[in-house]
């Protein structure tokens, strides 16, 4: 028996189906809009880089919050209500971030947004979280927080800024590296920070920058750039971020062949790359700053032990699962702390739905002290709740054996700098 | 007459029709609804260039951010009331098109598009050059003072929204006009054979730039306007993905139609909305959505209208 054929698709048939679904997602849309306004567990928007150039940290990220949010409802949940996390790509692009609010907002009625990393989505964000009122807790070790740039609602109580990061490693640099320093790094805002904020650092230990050599964005070969590193170089700091990173790192110990200045990176340049990688054995005996050893120290804590347990990664900062799949270790424990500080605040605020929004942005506010606990497992915290930014201790590690051994760890307090901003004094 | 009392009734009712739904849609969709109608003035002007007069731009991001620009730093910088910062945003643009049109111009067909993709990418390089004054690849946040219009704080979703209706309005009304108008036919006769146009006595060359002057400006318009709506100014704007943008919108929505920008930016800014909900892949469902409709619609929407139904559609 033969079936009668189908009919062929016609323009007008596929035009018709086009417009028919659209009708049926915008009245899906006003549907759960309507129930997305009544009771049930908070809604934490997780705003990810799962596309785009932070793709790498944003996949680290997601675990992580997975695995924080997993630790909270397995706790009890928040103030005895389940948490669920919604999570949506910005593609690491700023229009599609604040796109991205405003589903959080208006599309899934999230309580609170956390989560983004790149500086310019945070930023191009920002202004839609304050229309919002939203409550912004990004992970981007940007200074545009503590700048004072930004507004009330956005805070990053969970993740170290680079101006504390590069003033407080520099007085190890300058004692125990060398004091005349190359800087190299991209010609972007990120790499400008580290220029600025580190040749004042160095300066003030009686060092100095004596070249300072931009890489444009989105550049592949950076051979030509290393020529220009003067001869009495003593340290070459290097920083580098987005997808050219490992083509770096390999060009300039091809470049060098181990005869070169010192080295004192920023991990950024090697996160989520595997540090014994062939081409990379030029950089046993250089320092790295990092926000959280990669590997586990033989002083390691069991907060961090119980902490790469959860997150899938074993005492070489890889995947459990996959040992070629290298975390970005030294940034993404901000995610799990930034929830921490999320669940303390909102049980703090008495918080039971977007009215409590301001109390809740004063409970974290309030905060000072976040001592050294499964909640923070890289380490014992200050937070300035007038800056909204929150101060730890940083590591200085050696490549050693194609390991990272921490060398050196700052004190809180050198972290520390004066305030920019009082962004309680902000109306809501 | 009668196509022109019919091309005024269309106009009139899709502006009296978005006002209706501004006034009626959900919180989100209304948001969707702003942006939409910013980015659709961008669409028009790229139209402008590239649907009427046949010439095909690669460095439309360069207008767009000329004006983005030019308002956010005469506002933040120079501390301009949002009112002139936009008349300099403007300015920016008009004058950036009218430096690349007397240059590109030079040039035709790819070469055109070769060096306008490239006079976009130095604009999007000089961003990153001049960081300590733009902020680079980061951006930066425009002031309070900067996003309030004739007494209106255009912080606010309803002040927004009435405020990218109006823009959308002024601008598709205008386009309209100019379409109809002696330089629209005009722009049309060389889009259609310029040496034909030049024989006939027209100055192809002076009205060329005239179009990539118009064409610019109001896609640095459009810039401007979504700096100071939605509060920020970044080099990602000038990216060649903003170039790449206003093509896709247009061949989408209908090129050399009027209401094509319109269409085409709404198609796609659901088409990426909704396959997100789906798939992180949504730019490959976006990518093979666009084929399926080159496919059936290879005039785009509006053309296909024009086509089918309505030969009148300006």
């Amino acid at each position: 028996m033969t079936q009668p054929p189908r009919p062929a698709p016609t323009r007008r048939r596929a035009l018709a189906t086009f417009g028919a679904a659209g009708a049926a997602v915008l009245l899906g849309d006003v549907a759960r809009m309507a129930h997305s306004q009544g009771a049930g567990p908070l809604k934490l928007g997780f705003q990810v880089h799962r596309t785009g150039i932070g793709a790498a940290y944003g996949r680290w990220y997601e675990r992580v919050a997975t695995a924080a949010v997993a630790r909270i409802n397995d706790a009890g949940g928040i103030a005895g209500r389940q948490v669920r996390m919604i999570a949506e790509d910005d593609g690491t692009d700023p229009r599609r971030g604040a796109e991205v609010l405003d589903r959080f907002a208006n599309l899934h009625g999230a309580d609170l947004v956390f989560g983004p990393l790149f500086s310019n989505v945070v930023i191009g964000s920002a202004p839609r979280a304050a229309e919002l009122k939203m409550p912004y807790f990004v992970v981007s070790e940007g200074h545009h927080v503590a700048s004072g740039t930004l507004n009330r609602y956005t805070l990053q109580p969970g993740i170290t800024d680079v101006k504390s990061q590069v003033r407080s490693v520099a007085p190890y640099v300058a004692a125990n590296i060398g004091r005349k320093v190359t800087m190299i790094f991209p010609d972007f805002a990120f790499g400008h920070d580290h220029r600025e904020f580190f040749t004042d650092a160095i300066a003030a230990q009686g060092g100095e920058v004596i070249a300072q050599i931009p890489v444009p964005p989105a550049e592949t070969s950076f051979t030509r750039y290393f020529p220009r590193i003067p001869r009495e170089t003593e340290v070459l700091y290097h920083v580098m971020v987005g997808p050219a990173v490992l083509t770096f790192v390999r060009e300039m110990g091809e470049f060098f062949g181990g005869r070169g200045p010192a080295l004192f990176g920023f991990i950024d340049s090697l996160e989520a790359v595997d540090i014994a990688s062939p081409g990379l054995e030029f950089l046993e005996g250089s320092h790295l700053w990092e926000g959280m050893p990669r590997f586990a120290q033989p002083d390691q804590t069991g907060h961090d032990a119980r902490y790469r347990a959860a997150v899938g990664v074993d005492d070489t900062g890889a995947s459990i699962d996959d040992p070629r799949d290298v975390s970005t270790y030294a940034h993404m424990f901000g995610v799990w702390e930034t929830l921490s500080v999320i669940k303390a605040g909102m049980e703090t605020a008495g918080y039971r739905g977007p009215s409590d929004r301001p109390a809740l942005i004063e409970a974290v506010e309030a905060m000072t002290d976040m001592p050294l606990s499964d909640d923070h497992p890289q380490g014992d915290k200050l937070f300035n709740g007038r800056t909204h930014q929150v101060f730890g201790r940083q590591s200085v590690s050696r490549v050693e054996g194609g390991r990272l051994i921490r060398v050196h760890e700052t004190s809180v307090e050198d972290t520390l700098y004066e305030d920019e901003v009082d962004y309680t004094t902000r109306p809501f | 007459m009668i196509d022109a009392r019919r091309s005024l009734l269309l106009h009139g009712g899709i502006v009296a029709c978005l006002a209706l739904l501004a006034a009626t849609l959900p919180a989100y969709h209304a948001g969707n609804l702003t942006r939409i109608l910013v980015l659709a003035v961008y669409a028009m002007g790229y139209n402008l260039l590239f649907g009427y007069t046949g010439l095909l731009s690669l460095g439309h991001a360069l207008f767009f951010a000329a004006g983005m620009y030019g308002f956010g730093l005469s506002a933040a910088l120079g501390g301009l009331s949002a009112g002139a910062a936009l008349l300099a945003g403007v300015a920016a643009a008009a004058l950036v098109a009218g430096l690349t049109g007397a240059l590109a111009l030079r040039t035709r067909d790819v070469a055109f598009m070769i060096v306008t993709l490239m006079f976009a990418q130095a604009g999007y390089l000089t961003i990153l050059y001049l960081g300590t004054w733009t902020r680079g690849d980061e951006g930066f946040v425009l002031p309070a003072a900067a996003r309030r219009l004739a007494g209106f704080d255009l912080r606010g979703d309803g002040a927004r929204l009435v405020a990218a209706l109006t823009l959308f309005s002024a601008c598709f009304l205008a386009t309209a006009a100019l379409t109809g108008s002696r330089l629209g036919r005009t722009l049309i006769a060389i889009r259609e054979n310029e040496e034909r146009a030049r024989m006939l006595g027209y100055d192809t060359a002076r009205l060329k730039l005239v179009a990539v002057v118009l064409s610019g400006t109001l896609s640095g318009l459009a810039g401007a306007a979504y700096a100071m709506l939605f509060g920020y100014v970044g080099a990602s704007f000038a990216t060649v993905q903003y170039s790449i943008l206003p093509l896709l919108w247009v061949l989408l929505g209908g090129a050399g139609t009027t209401v094509g920008p319109l269409v085409g930016v709404a198609l796609m800014f659901y088409l990426i909305d909704w396959s997100s909900r789906v798939t992180d892949a949504y730019m490959l469902v976006a990518g093979a959505a666009l084929i399926g409709l080159t496919l059936f619609a290879p005039q785009g929407v509006a053309g296909l209208i024009r086509r089918k139904a309505a030969p009148w559609l300006p």
